[in-house]
């Protein structure tokens, strides 16, 4: 008996090992290239011969990494509030309020789930030129708003649902409105769940490469991805592999630091929304 | 529970004595809008009020930001306009249409992305079936497993686009110096399987995550049951975790194959669309920014969103009442 549970344990391991070295390959790959010099860039190592930071240096000097971190943190920040109080608002009122409309409301939210982005591009383009939002902050964050909105609302519904509601009854039936219970007794109480469901965005609106390239023309508003794709050719750089390899380690960080401190809520919070009963 | 009580004022009662969630809270006041008669109580009008002044902002923005714009799409896709040269701006009716379905670069993007997203989507299947056993059965390590299969979820596409393209970098590469001689991206075949590479690799955690959503709801005591019947461990994955976890697949092949057809980021670092490796949205993408033709680009936005909601369409004709969206509190 011990013998089988010993045996599983070994096949289970060695399947764990599989899984791990297919996720983290690549990023180790990427991180090992800013690592190298530039006599040792090209000799199709795995691991470096000869180690150095001058790849980062190179990029926290030039204004055109520096300027796309700034906006890449301002704006996936800013729509990631947006986009949470919003989408807690609306959570709050599905899970929780008799209200006409409540169906449209989540039958949208599905539809614009599964809306092709680019189709969005073209029209975007011409009515954010005419409005003088393209190329600046706010033409980016509406649309990660309206694309983080379904599954902001998605995950803190399923959220809210976990909540115990009787002390809202009590903190009602002790004269609060049910505003105040909102923001007094539940808000408190939803907390983790707006922290999970923020992760999510804040990893979306990081992700967008799409929108950023096609809504931005300077460096105002690019954002970092959109700054990588043209690190190629720029005048500045004789060899932008190392350059582009440490932008990507730099913008990977906060992600592997995410999963690594909220794996489980990142987990709860992407399979709960998904599939209920 | 309380629902038998009388209508009027009924939600009141149900609502100070039952202990239950908001779902079976609202069942009276159903009842009571459903008689028609009785009129609205403070109470309930109140919170109606509130509920659509809360969900107003979230719908207002979702709808100014995409209904708008896609009408706005089918206006500019009737009309000639490149704004090189604006003065020419024309209504030609469904000219732009014509230009677009009889041309061969359309038809060839539309086969490779066709082609991309049958071919991952069903690799994920098979490989994100696997993992989300491995998330969810393991007896060593699960937090280390979960942790890991997150990575590539959260990573920029960007990023591990560009890890892809190096490691197949003739030279550069780890890879490339292991499994060819030549330069994988410049071929057409190797490019295009180099590019479902990079998208299996990213997308299988969450068609994982997706799965091990349903695998959680699969009950341990009718696997135990299977067991000691005698099933075999195929047939307990087939004939019991299968059927109990089919809402939650469809929903997984849905979201994946949607998200598959947008495929962009990838072909942009690893060919920029080089050797007829364009996707759909990446040749919108360049009738757009690098021809700066509205007309063409819109028109290929409207052929693509009609695409994507025919295959949507479609697969909630196989969802039946199994969609998403029917479980969030809409089943009373």
């Amino acid at each position: 008996m011990a013998d089988t549970t010993t045996r599983a344990k070994v096949r289970w391991g060695l399947l764990d090992v599989a899984v791990v070295v297919f996720a983290l390959t690549p990023v180790l790959w990427i991180m090992s290239l800013s690592f190298k010099t530039p006599a040792t860039l090209t000799d199709g190592k795995f691991i470096p011969r000869e180690w150095t930071l001058e790849n980062y240096r190179t990029i926290f000097a030039t204004d055109q990494f520096v300027r796309a971190l700034v906006n890449s943190i301002g704006i996936a920040l800013i729509a990631t509030v947006i986009a949470v109080v919003l989408g807690a608002m609306a959570a709050y009122a599905i899970s929780r309020l008799d209200f006409p409309g409540k169906r449209v409301l989540i039958g949208v939210s599905l539809l614009i789930a599964m809306f092709p982005q680019v189709s969005l591009v073209s029209p975007l383009f011409e009515i954010e030129r005419q409005l003088g939002l393209f190329d600046t902050w706010p033409g980016l964050i509406l649309p990660y708003i309206t694309f983080a909105l379904p599954l902001a609302i998605y995950t803190l519904s399923a959220f809210f649902k976990q909540i115990p509601w009787d002390l809202e009854k009590a903190a009602k039936m002790d004269g609060a409105t049910q505003g105040q219970a909102f923001r007094r007794v539940i808000a408190p109480l939803a907390a983790p769940g707006l922290f999970t469901t923020a992760i999510l965005v804040f990893i979306f609106c990081w992700n967008d490469f799409l929108f950023a390239i096609s809504l931005t023309s300077t460096e105002r508003s690019r954002t970092v991805p959109v700054a990588l794709s043209f690190f190629t050719g720029a005048s500045q750089f004789e060899d932008p592999t190392g350059a582009i390899c440490a932008a990507a380690v730099v913008i990977t960080v906060p992600i592997i630091l995410f999963v690594l401190f909220f794996q489980r809520r990142i987990v709860s919070g992407l399979t709960s929304g998904a599939v209920k009963g | 529970m309380s629902v038998n009580a009388t209508p009027a004022g009924a939600d009141v009662a149900a609502d100070g004595t039952e202990t239950g969630g908001g779902r079976q809270a609202a069942v009276p006041a159903q009842r009571t809008r459903r008689r028609g008669k009785v009129p609205l109580s403070e109470n309930k009008r109140a919170e109606r009020k509130l509920g659509l002044l809360l969900c107003a902002p979230a719908a207002l923005v979702m709808l100014a930001v995409t209904a708008y714009p896609i009408l706005y799409s089918v206006w500019l896709s009737l009309q000639r306009y490149d704004l090189r040269f604006p003065a020419e701006r024309e209504f030609i009716g469904l000219q732009n249409y014509v230009t677009v379905l009889t041309n061969e670069f359309w038809w060839t993007a539309f086969g490779v992305t066709m082609l991309i997203t049958v071919v991952t989507v069903a690799v994920e299947l098979v490989l994100g079936m696997g993992l989300a056993l491995i998330m969810h059965r393991t007896l060593v390590g699960r937090g280390i497993v979960r942790t890991s299969a997150l990575i590539p979820y959260g990573i920029v596409t960007v990023v591990a686009a560009f890890s892809w393209r190096y490691a197949w970098t003739p030279g550069t590469g780890y890879l490339a110096n292991l499994f060819s001689d030549g330069a994988p991206l410049t071929e057409r075949a190797s490019s295009l399987a180099i590019i479902m590479l990079a998208e299996i690799w990213k997308t299988t955690p969450f068609m994982a995550l997706l799965l091990m959503a349903g695998l959680a709801l699969v009950p341990e005591d009718l696997l135990k049951a299977a067991s000691t019947d005698g099933a075999t461990a195929w047939q307990r994955f087939t004939k019991v975790m299968l059927p109990v976890m089919k809402p939650a697949i469809l929903v997984a092949l849905l979201f994946r194959t949607l998200d598959a057809f947008r495929v962009f980021d990838n072909i942009y670092v690893l060919t920029a669309g080089a050797n007829e490796t364009s996707s759909v949205s990446m040749i919108a993408y360049n009738n757009l920014i690098r021809g700066l033709n509205l007309g063409i680009g819109s028109t290929m936005s409207v052929l693509i969103f009609i695409t994507v909601a025919i295959i949507a369409f479609i697969f909630v004709k196989l969802f039946g009442t199994a969609a998403p969206g029917s479980d969030d509190g809409e089943r009373r």
